[in-house]
């Protein structure tokens, strides 16, 4: 960065860690265009019912596919109005909370799966690694999408279905990186002198493990959130997922794939909100990965 | 390297032995397959003759060994739905399939390869910029949504391409890349990192220090070491490729096993969902082991793991 022919007196006078941190953070385009992206998107999913001109659910027969307002339409239906006459815009903002949801509590639960079973076979190694590891080759060997499919039809789609069958099937990348970190790091010196002055298992896991590996689970945290918004829209554009009338952007691309020929915006405005909040999210975790990662701090 | 392909080997049938009865046990999920299989509309005497009629009776574990057993000569039951065999209604539609995969895998590895070892040479030029960009949109593409672009351009709107079926091998043009394109973003990834990792290195300076052309230390000295995790992934992504292939399937129509999926989940033909999911984790663990191996066999270092 600056002068460095005095590495003492520059650890000493420059930044703190923080300060270098937020400076990184602040000169990334990805990370900033990412969280901006996200944190509007958040907005507008908890302010959903303050921002909607309409109501998602409402029907009009007598205004069935208004087109929107760059194709010709009124700012009364801005995004215009779907099959069934309901507002484009109103739905696109709900749908936003229905995405949101998903991925984030199905990112939470994988999570908090994968990071049990990676820290354990990270931490005890042996046979607890033996057994996580082929757990995890056999939940890889297992078709995501096939599997998922299936669950939901037999336990019938809604939207806490969705939700539990995506958590209990993305819990594959958390155990991988999470023991991989945690078997680094469980190797350091300050781990084995908490051992030695008689620190308990789950105080070491908590203290000295999780605060070290914390970096590493919140990229792929994001980078799974962004895995389950696809894995549902994909669910729900196959009829299988979030049920209608639900407001879900991958139902609103399958219910206007039938009228594309003629009216292919139907198709293009929720796959594009779709594709922009799963950019936004995967350049959170790739800016998150590139700030906080060691080599990033040169 | 004998005792490594037989441990390997070990831990593959484990796993396809585990992964059987997962996909059998997806069947009691519902708490009593034969009422779901009857419908709500049915008597409990309907519902008890079907019971009868499909051994649900038994007890559970019975029926899996039953199952498995069938399952390892080849035979997985007759269908609900088309009353036909399951094993060969799979292995008909499994040639769409495979064909679809094939193309997908050999599209994602002729664009992605190229643009990762150039951008590798040329790190932050204009080709490398392209990749990144190509890599970061195709990660956040949902792929049923960039069929349906391409069925609007290419099949409606320019009339080049049909939009549907699969009479002909113009039909597989689209899904080729829309397939393909969901496996290229990590191979190329992979492809740019091991070749500015193999750049590098001490022997590239070596190569070069003696004299060796740039093109001879590009493609004879970097390009083969780097290739050697590319090769394996390229083997994991078909795996995965295969069972993604449902969604591709049904945005063209395309009548191969993920079709198949797709109806026979909706209809509830259970024999054929579990022979499927069964059917595409073997295709996985097969072309995992496989990679494995050849890693093994290219790189004597990954023997020991």
């Amino acid at each position: 960065m600056t002068d460095m022919t005095d590495p003492l007196a520059q650890e000493i006078q420059g930044p703190s860690p923080r300060q270098m941190l937020k400076a990184r953070a602040l000169s990334h385009r990805g990370l900033i265009f990412g969280m901006v992206v996200v944190g509007l998107l958040v907005l507008v999913a908890i302010f959903a019912p303050l921002l909607a001109p309409h109501d998602p659910y409402a029907q009009s027969l007598m205004k069935r596919m208004v087109p929107p307002v760059f194709l010709g339409g009124t700012w009364e239906h801005p995004l215009g109005t779907d099959h069934l006459g309901r507002d484009y815009l109103s739905r696109l903002i709900y749908g936003a909370r229905v995405s949101l949801l998903i991925g984030a509590v199905a990112a939470l639960i994988s999570g908090l799966i994968g990071t049990a079973m990676g820290v354990a076979a990270g931490y005890f190694g042996g046979q607890v690694d033996a057994v996580v590891t082929f757990l995890i080759n056999v939940r890889l060997a297992m078709p995501v999408v096939l599997v998922a499919l299936a669950v939901v039809a037999i336990l019938g789609g809604s939207l806490t279905v969705v939700i539990c069958v995506l958590g209990l099937l993305l819990w594959d990348r958390f155990a991988v990186v999470m023991r991989a970190s945690t078997l680094q790091i469980s190797r350091r010196d300050y781990v084995a002198v908490a051992q030695v002055i008689g620190a308990s298992t789950p105080r070491i896991v908590l203290t000295e493990i999780m605060p070290n590996v914390f970096n590493n689970l919140i990229v792929i945290v994001t980078l799974e959130m962004a895995h389950a918004i696809l894995l549902e829209a994909a669910l729900s554009f196959l009829g299988l997922g979030v049920q209608p009338p639900t407001p879900s952007w991958g139902l609103m691309v399958s219910e206007g794939k039938n009228m594309m020929l003629f009216e292919p915006w139907l198709v293009l405005i929720p796959g594009t909100v779709l594709f922009v909040l799963v950019l936004a999210i995967n350049l959170m975790g790739d800016g998150l990965r590139d700030v906080t990662a060691p080599e990033g701090r040169s | 390297m004998l005792t490594f392909i037989l441990k390997r080997l070990g831990l593959a049938l484990l796993v396809a032995f585990t992964v059987s009865f997962i996909s059998f046990s997806l069947l009691f999920l519902s708490g009593d397959p034969a009422a779901a299989l009857a419908g709500e509309t049915a008597s409990g005497e309907d519902v008890e003759a079907l019971r009868r009629l499909y051994g649900f009776d038994r007890p559970m574990l019975v029926q899996y060994g039953d199952w498995l057993f069938s399952a390892l000569r080849g035979d997985f039951g007759e269908s609900y739905y088309f009353k036909l065999p399951v094993a060969s209604l799979i292995a008909e539609r499994l040639q769409v399939t495979m064909t679809l995969g094939f193309c997908g895998i050999l599209f994602a590895l002729l664009t992605a390869v190229p643009l990762g070892v150039v951008a590798a040479i040329r790190p932050n030029s204009f080709v490398d910029r392209v990749a990144l960009f190509l890599s970061v949109a195709g990660q956040a593409m949902p792929s049923f949504w960039f069929g349906l672009i391409l069925i609007v351009v290419f099949a409606i709107q320019l009339g080049w391409l049909p939009p549907s079926g699969a009479a002909s091998w113009r039909h597989f043009i689209m899904p080729t890349i829309v397939l393909g394109y969901y496996a290229m973003p990590a191979i190329m990834r992979l492809t740019r990192a091991g070749m500015l990792d193999v750049l590098n290195s001490d022997y590239i300076r070596t190569a070069r220090a003696k004299g060796a052309g740039e093109t001879r230390v590009l493609f004879k000295h970097a390009l083969r070491n780097a290739i050697i995790p590319v090769v394996s992934l390229a083997a994991v992504q078909m795996g995965f490729m295969l069972g993604g292939s449902i969604v591709v399937e049904s945005v063209f129509a395309l009548h191969g096993a993920g079709y198949l999926a797709w109806e026979s989940i909706a209809r509830n033909d259970l024999p054929t969902v579990q022979a499927l999911i069964l059917v595409f984790s073997m295709f996985y663990i097969v072309f995992t082991f496989l990679a494995d191996v050849l890693n093994a066999w290219l790189d004597p270092r990954m023997r020991s793991a």
